[in-house]
């Protein structure tokens, strides 16, 4: 008896260590981004200004939550008909065939690539073909960004969409094949329906990995302190800045920076949250 | 009338609907190539670029200076040196943060898996599902504030390997509620009712009868955290040598990786570090897989 | 084997030849059913479970092209045209189906349940006309009275029973000749059957009905004709009460009787 009291106070101990990571994590980044708050209000989240030097220090986060903003809708954007095609795909139309196993198992693949090595093939294939189709004479900016960022997060969106329209109930299907329906009325009128919640959970959460990614971003956004006026405009997110200005911060700058790794901590753990909760009331 | 009405109606738009729903197929499959196709893309591209600068002194030599490099570019030759130092780093800082996250992400599990809905089980679930939407630059942040300048007084493998549990624990967590979830309980009331300690049941029950499901999850969060960048860039910093003090700054084949990409004299070390990193994540993937089929 | 005894002039449906394999290298689960169905009638499909009855069932509105695995031979003629000639859509326009369970679409309310069969193929029609689809539909399957305030609501919400006869009701509302019921009470609690039953006796003189089901005295009670299957064999079809009072198969009468099955 005695023993098995213990290892319950174990395990019960043990899950303190997540109370203890997440409590201390806000409260470190809370405590860390006061003083640049209390130096500017709301002036860090409003101002477009970011102005490290010395005497005249100005810290305004707004450039790079309107990149990250902008490249991570993008990225949904794009991500949205090409995970919904691929999830009817392998749930669909080749439901349990090795076809379907085929593209499942190479989207896969595609979540176990280092964000790194996305930001490599962004840079020297992407890059290069951008400039090529004339699109823009560099290359670097909102667009390239949010392009590869989609690639990132289709297989987050197909894995879960996919799951859901595999759950459909057969039996309804042929209901709706019964009485004359053709493929594409099964899937507008049946699949969708049924399917809804969990599909457009699976893109909040896809949207919520595109605003923290890094590398990818940080190689290809062009790195610009400005709020980017247009598709191929260059600019800064919230998690390169802090990438690309970490190395010679202190102070001053370095409580700028975990204050927008403050920002980025709320704002991911929002859009996670009404994620998950939509999977939740589904079930 | 009306049923005649309709019949002559839908013989109308039946060609109609019929092309629709093939087009509509056609661009189903057209838009499904068209999304795996980087993958295809990627790793084409690395073991073509990347494959004639793997050698022997690619596993057993650290990366060269900017020097060397240059002279061997332009002379034609290869660069001379490796990614050991990456190689070892990336061993060193990934089981670390292995040690720690493993067996407390277990214990989790297990507490998780035992308490069921109550409602400190539930915040703690909760809690850990938000860990694991926390972006990786985030938790370097932490890990540099907690670590960086709270223990080891500069940057460390320590540090990086913090930061890598944080993202660890949630996977590891999630996989063993999960496995342990499918489990027979019979089993577990029939090693409980021989009246058998319950540490007992679980080490000699639970954790062997689930264990290909622990080992899958296990692998795959190595694999999630192998290529991780940011968070190292902010905590372990990087190291021209091969270190194994974990309380030293140390490098890792992704570090390596963003060294190679600013230097423009090391451009070609890029592709094959990139291909070996690959490799070893797909590696690891392909294991697990395996373990999934055992199940 | 076929012993079609007794002769059917006119056949709504006739199914010459017919086999099906679940797939190419599988033996036939259906070998060699030659049968006709007369109009206005209710024909039941008996047998003892895996017998191959709702695979002779569903082929009749060319289900089985949903699995692309699955083998058919043979022809089976609608009103004397061969159905598989005929497009899909529009086959299925004229043989309706009722399921094993009530399966009403989740995410549509009563009314568009019943109308669902327009909608599906997109059809456009005045309110009025749908109004009035909707609400003889359901007064043929007795469900008006016990919905009409709650048309909106969704289908999921009814009874057992009443989801049955709503799925009845989305059927007939799309004017078929033939529906094909594949047992369609065996989900339902006693009172819910004899209601289905008796709604069953009423449609037959607007429609033809083919049922599947594994209830032999539901076929002796409702069907005037029936059709006994054994491992993929149509054993032995003929007028019911003929069947059930003298059957000429030693199988037949084992199967009646209780010995198996």
């Amino acid at each position: 008896m005695k023993s098995d009291t213990i290892t319950k106070y174990v395990l019960l101990i043990s899950s303190v260590v997540i109370l203890l990571v997440s409590g201390g994590m806000v409260f470190s980044l809370i405590g860390d981004a006061v003083p640049v708050f209390e130096k500017f209000g709301w002036r860090f989240i409003t101002s477009t200004e970011w102005n490290p030097t010395e005497g005249r220090e100005n810290y305004g986060a707004l450039p790079f939550i309107a990149g990250t903003i902008s490249t991570s809708v993008l990225a949904l954007l794009i991500c949205l008909p090409m995970a919904f095609a691929t999830a009817l795909f392998i749930a669909e139309y080749f439901k349990k065939s090795s076809f379907s196993s085929i593209i499942g198992s190479m989207v896969d693949l595609l979540a176990g690539v280092p964000s790194i090595v996305y930001g490599l093939w962004g840079f020297y294939t992407l890059r290069p073909f951008i400039v090529s189709l004339g699109l823009d004479p560099q290359g670097y900016g909102i667009f390239t960004s949010g392009l590869i960022l989609a690639i990132m997060i289709i297989p987050y969106a197909t894995s879960i969409s996919s799951e859901i329209i595999a759950m459909v109930p057969n039996e309804l299907k042929e209901a709706a094949y019964s009485l004359g329906a053709t493929r594409l009325e099964v899937i507008k009128y049946v699949v969708i329906p049924n399917a809804r919640s969990g599909i457009i959970a699976s893109f909040i959460l896809a949207f919520g990995r595109a605003l923290g990614e890094t590398m990818a971003v940080t190689m290809l956004i062009g790195n610009a302190n400005i709020i980017p006026t247009g598709l191929f405009s260059t600019g800064n997110s919230m998690a390169s800045v802090i990438a690309n200005q970490f190395g010679e911060a202190d102070g001053l700058k370095m409580s700028a920076l975990v204050a927008i790794g403050l920002l980025l901590f709320v704002i991911t753990g929002i859009i996670n949250a009404v994620g998950k909760l939509v999977i939740k009331k589904m079930s | 009338m009306e049923v005649k009405n309709n019949t002559a109606e839908l013989k109308d738009n039946s060609a109609y609907r019929r092309l629709k729903d093939k087009v509509f197929f056609g661009i189903v499959i057209g838009v499904s190539v068209i999304t795996i196709s980087p993958i295809i893309l990627i790793i084409g591209k690395l073991i073509l670029k990347g494959f004639k600068q793997i050698n022997f002194s690619f596993f057993t030599e650290v990366t060269p200076s900017t020097y060397d490099a240059m002279v061997a570019v332009s002379n034609n030759e290869t660069i001379p040196g490796g990614i050991v130092n990456g190689i070892t780093g990336t061993l060193l800082i990934v089981g670390i943060a292995s040690l720690i996250a493993i067996p407390i992400g277990i214990l989790i599990g297990l507490f998780l898996f035992e308490s069921g809905e109550k409602a400190y089980a539930r915040l703690i679930r909760n809690l850990s599902d938000i860990l694991q939407g926390v972006p990786s630059i985030v938790l370097g942040l932490i890990a540099y504030l907690w670590v960086v300048k709270g223990i080891t007084n500069g940057y460390s493998a320590l540090a990086g390997s913090v930061a890598l549990a944080i993202m660890m624990l949630p996977l590891i967590i999630r996989s063993t509620e999960e496995t342990m979830k499918m489990i027979p309980g019979s089993l577990k009331e029939a090693g409980m009712a021989l009246g058998v300690p319950y540490y007992k049941v679980i080490l000699r029950v639970l954790i062997p009868s689930g264990f290909s499901g622990l080992m899958t999850g296990i692998l795959l969060a190595i694999s999630r955290i192998l290529g991780e960048t940011a968070p190292l860039m902010l905590t372990a910093l990087g190291n021209p040598m091969i270190n194994w003090d974990a309380t030293a700054p140390t490098s890792a084949v992704p570090l390596l990786i963003w060294d190679f990409y600013n230097d423009p004299n090391m451009v070609d070390l890029i592709w094959s570090s990139s291909l070996f990193l690959m490799g070893f994540v797909l590696t690891l993937n392909i294991i697990s897989k395996r373990f999934i089929a055992k199940q | 084997m076929n012993t079609n005894i007794d002769v059917i002039e006119n056949p709504v449906l006739k199914i010459d030849n017919l086999h099906i394999a679940y797939n190419k290298s599988d033996n036939y689960a259906v070998k060699n059913v030659n049968v006709t169905v007369k109009k206005n009638t209710i024909t039941a499909i008996m047998g003892p479970s895996g017998c191959g009855k709702s695979t002779l069932l569903r082929a009749i509105n060319r289900m089985h092209e949903l699995y692309p695995d699955i083998q058919t031979k043979g022809s089976i003629y609608l009103n004397e045209e061969d159905i598989m000639k005929m497009s899909s859509i529009h086959l299925r326009r004229k043989v309706g189906m009722v399921f094993q369970r009530p399966n009403p679409f989740p995410t549509m309310s009563i009314y568009d349940n019943v109308i669902a069969g327009y909608k599906l193929n997109g059809m456009r029609m005045k309110k009025s006309e749908r109004d009035q689809i909707v609400e003889e539909s359901l007064k043929s399957v007795a469900l008006w009275d016990e919905v009409k305030d709650s048309l909106h609501k969704k289908g999921t919400f009814l009874s057992g029973g009443q989801q049955q006869r709503l799925c009845i009701a989305r059927a007939i509302a799309y004017k078929p000749d033939v529906i094909l019921l594949d047992e369609p009470t065996s989900a339902l609690d006693p009172i819910a059957t004899s209601r289905v039953e008796d709604l069953l006796v009423k449609l037959k003189k607007d429609y033809t009905i083919v049922m599947v089901t594994h209830n032999m005295s539901q076929a002796a009670r409702i069907s005037e004709y029936s059709m006994f299957m054994y491992l993929g064999d149509l054993v032995e079809y003929g007028k019911t009460k003929r069947m059930f009072t003298n059957p000429r198969d030693n199988k037949t009468e084992e199967y009646l009787t209780g010995k198996f099955g």
